[in-house]
């Protein structure tokens, strides 16, 4: 290392990307700072009810990144927290990190008297809005840090509520709490802030946010949660059972008035929700209208199966829109590339796979000097790497390849 | 061997007259916060008074300031060095009741028993139980040594194609030195044959240039990289961080910390596709096109059959990634070494994800290209050649005729038809079968990594892509998975991290992932060994050699330290210092057995520290409920569990014994790979011990729990408490 020259590593993001580039480059021997702005790392994943192709939960991964990230003192992070401003250059940048209040320290023993006493509630993010939590909360069950945190835009406090307070015996809650600023000097960052779902109210024709039982993929996989709104039973959102849905494939992808791109994961989720409702309901039946199947390389025997399954019906043809009938149930009208016949297919609910637009499409990393392509996905820039979906739209096993591999780039900046 | 064995015994020699210096010291600490005071707390002190713990404290909130405090004054001034917190769940404040050079264990009093149970006397009874099994515990944990070896951290990667140059450059920028082994008299691998490739960076649009010829000169101007063309692996053996390598029968031998194997793929073989016309000369694959391609070429029309021998049980069940965009791209330079070609492109589903979606868009606008979903139905070689297709986007279907065909056809790893154990050599030498073999490992569970599906040794895990089988052995690129030249650099730098930090934790004395930076090896009483072989054969990382006798040598570096060993192992020699056989034994002794008369069942669960005990965490953190009458036992794995320990539990009058583990199967989610399936293996052993012991076999049950199930996890523990309730007590209560 050459004099001058930082020796740590800054990741911009606690999803599953930036959790392993960073733990990946702090088992390297790196000191690495992780600053995420949730209260807790795991980011999208950990409101995933399952992983493709193996249908297993994202919550045992993630116990075991936690873990990892426990006994590891290389590895520093700060929830609740963005990043200010950044200066300099590869070998030599200079962080600001602001620290927003959680109004909750350390304190903090889970035993749940405070959101017992809180008045206030708020919109639950983490189950896209589907349900309430109070405006104390503990984010889910798997929050890591393991703590309860303030809601400032819902909490009572300006109108001299302190319930909480009072309810706390442990002195964990302080209504004061300032944000902080602090400075950190880094060799190299990697940029792993991820994506957002795309606004499917964009999209006039699908009638999501017109009609109630038309929901978006991840609204979905809440739904299937046993940790979800429902408690994993799958119901409309007006609360009637489900017997039949249909996915509509590349809802606002590869398509030039929304996101031209694809956003690689979609077909895959879809056929994985897919098993939800069929394995809960084994009478359901569900349709998939979509352009082209893409389950590339060993993800072909997802595909595989679900084309064994005779109640998985798969159309090829894209979705000219959507109705409501008066009972809430939904009209999907298509036409079927192969044999040209319309197709109108009467369901209980409709599931838009709804594509990911990069978390920086509009907003973008105060002071850091790095490229973006058109969408916003990070081109990168000497010194700092873009990884995950915040690079290009990918699925988690190829978002980890990339982030163990910007992990080992970040420390070749540092040794050079 | 034997000398490395005194060495190993010398050291631990050295480490027992270390530690017989302090003095052991108790401290017991139960926290009376988080409504852990609905129970009776001077009972809890009472039974602490039993075990004789020299300093026994409560605390309304242990894991506050003062709390802590107070443990750490102890530690300081009364040298208590055994610590018994009996307080919530070891999963949270972990930092907070971290004591370096301690040994400490959480007694889980809030999640465990007063947030799952109604408070009574069976309640109270199981927390007086926990606290006393944790108090056993503490005193027979030891505080871990980290193994110190001489470490070699240079870097094997084999394969010199575009993934193992990648991966090669990637170390040595890393600052550590390379050995790179290459079967061909020259680097560049398939990679090396194509001029032009698919959009590799923003905006996807073009085809570009790919100059490898710039990456190998780079590769042989680097210092640290040492390259071996026209090369062979004899024999690896050893272990991470002391692996020796020989190649060319003896003539070059180094050693190396950690593997990267990038020996890449090849083409299926298409002589397989006749009914596609393969055989005649104006039909080839896409991989003879790219030879066409780069020599001139002249044809005016060109039909692509994409999924050629893919997709299809005939052929290859599964897609390899690519052939779609190298058809995409091999088309854009047929129109532009002759702009009046016509292309035709046939596919089943056009798969460009991601922003190859870019390429596809632009291929799309070029009039020339003509695709088409579509099923070639036959292709028809009696002068030109005439495709008849079916089910096409033009709703009906159609023929053409071409000067030339390309068949899209897949990749299959260069592992395939490898053979990864002895027995499978064997078999194909009595076959009279050749076959070759790549890392040629001197490992008792065989020569290479082991497959995953379809011949890849890949990862079965979508968390942790670079999750292996054999310790500091990383595969990448298209032989663990069909992929492409970004996806292949991108994957080799990955795995390039991985060894690099293989060799860096090793260092250290600690094993990889899972239990990263775990200095705690096990440690075997060789004297009392059968030579059984079971550790030998279930260990998941082949990390147990043996001689010729059966006598196990124990790689500790290759170890994953998931106890597999101390499971599998009869005489129950197998031992951590953080997790041994005497910790295990004190804890189930350490459980109150009441009369028959009582009608107080008694069960034991062993249960995964990684989904199983989470869950738990997560029933407690709902309210949910469940029997007072089980005892947990957090295990690394269900693959630690010994049996023996069960039958011992049974015949001191435990009534049951749940085994509570991840899913196993091809889908297997033990992060041990073997563990859960191992626990499974072996109820036909504990079958056998019931049998002797004349005990009903539903007495011992293992049963999968996935991390989420916190709401059926209950459920479970309650139906087999009821099971257990329905038979008689255990007949041996009281012996």
């Amino acid at each position: 290392m050459s004099e001058g020259k930082y020796s740590s590593v800054l990741v911009i993001g606690g999803g599953i990307s930036g959790i392993t580039a960073a733990i990946e480059a702090a088992e390297a021997g790196y000191d690495v700072y992780l600053v995420e702005k949730n209260p807790y790392l795991g980011g999208r994943v950990a409101q995933l009810n399952k992983y493709f192709p193996k249908n297993c939960p994202p919550y045992c991964g993630l116990e075991i990144f936690f873990k990892r990230i426990k006994t590891n003192p290389r590895f520093n992070f700060f929830t609740n927290a963005e990043i200010e401003n950044v200066s300099g250059s590869a070998g030599n940048f200079e962080v600001t990190v602001r620290i927003n209040p959680s109004y909750v320290n350390n304190n903090c023993t889970l035993c749940n008297k405070c959101a017992e006493a809180c008045p206030a509630e708020r919109q639950n993010d983490f189950n896209y809005g589907m349900d309430k939590t109070k405006a104390i909360y503990l984010p889910h069950d798997l929050a890591f840090p393991m703590k309860y945190v303030i809601d400032p835009l819902t909490c009572k406090k300006m109108d001299g509520c302190s319930e909480c307070v009072s309810a706390c015996k442990y002195d964990a809650i302080d209504l004061n709490m300032q944000p902080e600023t602090m400075k950190l000097n880094v060799g190299s960052i990697i940029i792993a802030t991820g994506w957002k779902p795309y606004d499917a109210t964009k999209i006039d024709n699908l009638g999501f946010g017109k009609y109630e039982n038309v929901v978006t993929n991840v609204m979905f996989e809440r739904i299937a949660a046993n940790n979800g709104p429902t408690g994993g039973k799958i119901v409309r959102p007006d609360g009637k059972p489900v017997k039949s849905i249909a996915f509509v494939q590349c809802a606002g992808s590869r398509d030039e008035n929304h996101l031209a791109y694809c956003s690689a994961i979609c077909c895959l989720a879809s056929m994985k929700q897919a098993t939800y409702i069929r394995e809960q309901n084994p009478d359901s039946k569900v349709y998939i209208f979509y352009i082209d199947i893409r389950a590339p390389g060993r993800y072909e025997d997802v595909y595989a199966k679900a084309k064994q399954d005779e109640n998985i019906i798969f159309i090829k043809g894209k979705v000219a829109k959507i109705e409501e009938d008066p009972t809430k149930s939904l009209v999907v009208e298509a036409e079927n590339a192969v044999n040209g016949e319309k197709v109108r297919q009467k369901v209980d609910m409709v599931v838009l796979a709804t594509g990911m637009q990069p978390s920086l499409s509009e907003i973008k990393i105060p002071g850091l000097d790095v490229k973006y392509d058109e969408y916003g996905f990070v081109t990168g820039t000497d010194g700092v790497f873009g990884v995950g979906v915040a690079s290009e739209p990918t699925e988690v096993v190829g978002a980890n390849e990339e982030a163990t591999a910007a992990a080992l780039k970040a420390i070749q900046v540092l040794r050079r | 061997m034997a000398e490395e064995a005194e060495k190993m015994e010398v050291k631990e020699e050295e480490v027992k007259e270390e530690e017989e210096k302090v003095e052991p010291k108790l401290g017991v600490y139960i926290c009376t916060g988080c409504d852990i005071d609905k129970l009776d707390i001077e009972k809890l002190v009472t039974v602490a008074e039993e075990e004789k713990a020299p300093v026994i404290k409560t605390h309304p909130a242990l894991c506050g300031k003062e709390g802590v405090e107070l443990i750490k004054s102890d530690i300081a001034n009364e040298g208590v060095n055994q610590i018994a917190i009996a307080a919530c769940s070891p999963r949270v404040k972990w930092d907070i009741f971290d004591f370096g050079g301690c040994c400490v264990d959480r007694i889980n009093l809030r999640e465990g028993v007063v947030w799952t149970h109604d408070i009574d006397e069976h309640t109270q009874e199981l927390a007086e139980d926990l606290l006393r099994m944790g108090i056993g515990k503490v005193q027979k944990m030891e505080v871990p040594v980290a193994l110190e070896e001489e470490i070699d951290k240079s870097i094997l990667v084999v394969g010199g194609g575009i993934s193992g140059i990648t991966a090669a450059l990637a170390v040595a920028n890393a600052g550590y030195d390379v050995n790179l082994v290459e079967k061909a008299d020259s680097l560049g691998g398939w990679a090396a044959k194509f001029s032009k490739v698919t959009p590799q960076s923003s905006p996807f649009r073009e085809v570009e240039d790919f100059n490898i010829q710039e990456k190998i000169d780079e590769v042989n101007a680097n210092p640290r990289i040492s390259v071996y063309t026209s090369s062979k692996i004899d024999k690896i053996e050893g272990q991470p961080g002391q692996f020796n390598v020989s190649l060319n029968d003896g003539a070059v031998e180094f050693k190396a910390g950690a593997i990267v194997l990038a020996t890449g793929w090849k083409p299926y073989d298409a002589s397989k596709l006749e009914e596609l016309g393969y055989g005649n000369p104006n039909v080839i694959t896409n991989l003879q096109m790219e030879e066409v391609l780069s020599n001139g070429f002249k044809a005016d029309s060109v039909a692509f059959i994409q999924c050629a021998g893919q997709r299809d049980e005939n052929h290859l069940p599964y897609c390899s990634s690519i052939c779609c965009m190298v058809t995409l791209k091999q088309a854009k330079l047929i129109r532009q070494q002759n702009p009046d070609s016509k292309v035709y492109i046939f596919y089943d589903h056009m798969r460009t994800p991601g922003l190859f979606e870019e390429f596809y868009r632009a291929v799309q606008d070029d009039e020339g290209i003509f695709l088409t979903k579509g099923n070639v139905k036959k292709v028809d070689i009696n002068g030109g050649v005439v495709l008849e297709v079916e089910d096409t986007l033009l709703g009906e279907n159609i023929n053409v005729k071409v000067d030339k065909v390309v068949l899209a056809t897949g990749m299959i790893s260069s592992m395939e038809g490898v053979p990864t154990t002895k027995e499978e050599q064997a078999e194909l030498a009595e076959k009279g079968i050749e076959f070759e073999n790549i890392l040629n490992l001197d490992y008792r569970q065989g020569p290479e990594l082991p497959l995953l599906k379809y011949g890849f040794p890949d990862s079965n895990f979508i968390c942790f892509p670079y999750e292996t089988r054999r310790t500091g052995i990383y595969a990448a690129g298209c032989v663990r998975q069909p992929m492409g030249i970004k996806a292949s650099m991108d994957d080799a730098t990955g795995a390039a991290l991985k060894a690099v930090q293989c060799v860096e934790l090793i260092s250290e004395g600690g094993t990889t992932f899972p239990r990263s930076g775990d200095i705690d090896f096990p440690d075997v009483f060789l004297q009392r060994c059968t030579q059984c072989k079971r550790c030998t054969e279930e260990c998941p990382f082949g990390a147990i050699n043996e001689d010729e006798k059966g006598t196990p040598f124990y790689n500790p570096m290759r170890c994953r330290r998931c106890g597999t060993c101390f499971g599998a192992c009869p005489e129950r020699i197998v031992s951590f210092k953080g997790y041994s056989v005497d910790m295990v034994s004190t804890m189930l002794k350490a459980v109150s057995v009441p009369g028959p008369e009582e009608e107080k069942p008694r069960i034991i669960a062993f249960v995964c520290e990684n989904d199983a005990y989470p869950a738990l965490d997560m029933s407690a953190m709902h309210k949910l409920k469940y029997s007072p009458f089980v005892r947990i036992i957090p295990v690394r794995c269900l693959g630690s569990v010994n049996t023996v320990f069960i039958a011992d539990t049974l015949s001191k009058g435990i009534d049951g014994v749940l085994m509570l583990g991840c899913k196993y199967g091809d889908d297997y989610q033990c992060h041990f790979v073997r563990g859960s399936e191992l626990a499974n293996e072996r109820m036909g052993k504990v079958q056998e011990t019931l049998d002797r012991l004349m005990l009903e076999s539903d007495r011992v049950q293992v049963k999968e729990v996935a991390i989420t199930e916190y709401d059926k996890v209950p459920e479970i523990i309650n139906e087999f408490v009821e099971t257990i309730k329905e038979l008689e007590p255990n007949p041996y209560k009281g012996f």
